[in-house]
């Protein structure tokens, strides 16, 4: 079973994405902020990765560049899933190393079709 | 509702359209009338039946609309898409050679994202065609979807159904809220008001028909009428696409199955073998 790790200080967000994801057959696992994130990825690497954007302690960009430093870390699906929604935060996470990007809000049809598009789902 | 407002309503729709609504059907009825209803300040989805029996040619064109399905998004399953870049187009180049131009038609086109879709795949493989002329034609009976889809206009959930994040930041700019589409993609695409029901002879023949998700909600006889209308439209090589839930199967011997899966398939005509479609992987 693929594997996903959910990366944002908002429990109630974590919840709501972990339901969606877990139904499209994915383990779930999650952080609150990227630094926590990059001490799981050391235990185990996903293969995709749900980072928000603003966090404390790390960030997503920072923690988007971190990952792709990571061996294996260039396997791995990114996708970004924040309230940042226009073209300038969109290019920077695509160069911190982003392969998709959701703008919240977002629902189930939106992330089946990100997850389509990054190879997950038939 | 009374039975006998379903019946009519039914009728009517089936008249207009083709929409078939059987009994069950009653909440679909309702729910897609029922915002119309509210726009019009209106008691109830009866009096909006009683005023459609009566004639009310305003209140008819706006019912027929919403009763049309919408749910639509860019590059909607996507491997359609990919046929079409890799097979249909690459074909179509060497097929056309000194005609130099094609033409694709997007029909039950909605809101205009599959028009679009086809004309950004275009667009990206465009240095194959140099100086060609492509053109990209959308039709759907509802003037209200029509309007929109030739504004290129589309709101954030919208964009994030079918279209990647790359394809959305190089041909769409953020407007207020909403994400709008390049002038170069909508130059490449016409969209008209059209009924399937009517005669779409004037429309011209095409290279490529795309009619997706729509014949499913079209009885037996309409959908046997609307499969030959195509058949007349598509030229002697040319490709249909239809939803990966439609066929041809058992209603039209007019088109040949290239890749019935995702409902791909080849104009059919006696004296040229499917083979031969530019649907069909071949050596021209």
């Amino acid at each position: 079973m693929k594997r996903c790790l959910i990366v944002d200080d908002s429990r109630v967000i974590r919840r709501v994405a972990s339901k969606i994801i877990q139904d499209m057959g994915f383990d779930v696992d999650e952080a609150e902020n990227g630094r926590k994130a990059l001490n799981a990825l050391t235990i185990r690497m996903p293969d995709l990765v749900l980072v928000d954007w603003e966090m404390p302690v790390m960030d997503g960009i920072t923690f988007a560049k971190e990952l792709r430093k990571l061996p294996g870390g260039n396997k791995v699906a990114v996708m970004f899933c924040t309230v940042e929604n226009d073209a300038a935060h969109i290019k920077q996470a695509l160069e911190a190393g982003a392969d998709e990007y959701i703008m919240k809000p977002f629902d189930s049809e939106i992330m089946r079709s990100k997850l389509t598009l990054l190879g997950f789902l038939g | 509702m009374s039975p006998e407002d379903f019946e009519f309503a039914a009728q009517f729709f089936k008249d207009r359209s083709g929409l078939i609504l059987t009994r069950d059907k009653t909440y679909l009825l309702e729910n897609r009338l029922m915002p119309l209803v509210r726009d019009m300040r209106l008691k109830s989805v009866t009096e909006l039946i009683d005023g459609v029996r009566r004639g009310d040619s305003v209140l008819q064109a706006l019912a027929v609309e919403a009763m049309m399905a919408k749910d639509t998004g860019f590059f909607r399953d996507w491997k359609p898409f990919t046929h079409l870049r890799t097979v249909v187009l690459p074909n179509l180049r060497v097929a056309r050679g000194m005609k130099a131009g094609f033409r694709i038609l997007s029909a039950g086109v909605s809101t205009g994202q599959e028009a679009y879709s086809v004309a950004m795949t275009i667009k990206d493989v465009s240095s194959s065609f140099p100086g060609w002329k492509v053109e990209v034609v959308g039709i759907d009976i509802s003037a209200a979807a029509i309007a929109a889809a030739t504004k290129g206009v589309y709101n954030q959930f919208e964009v994030q159904r079918g279209l990647p994040v790359h394809t959305l930041l190089q041909y769409f700019t953020k407007q207020d809220d909403n994400w709008a589409l390049s002038d170069q993609i909508k130059s490449m695409v016409k969209f008209q008001a059209w009924n399937l029901l009517d005669d779409l002879y004037p429309l011209g023949r095409f290279d490529v028909v795309l009619c997706r998700n729509v014949l499913v909600y079209l009885d037996l006889k309409t959908k046997l009428d609307v499969l030959q209308k195509l058949a007349r439209l598509l030229v002697d090589d040319g490709a249909l696409y239809l939803g990966l839930n439609e066929t041809v199967m058992g209603v039209s011997s007019s088109f040949r199955a290239i890749n019935p899966d995702l409902g791909i398939y080849a104009a059919h005509r006696a004296d040229r073998p499917a083979s031969l479609s530019l649907a069909a992987r071949v050596d021209l």
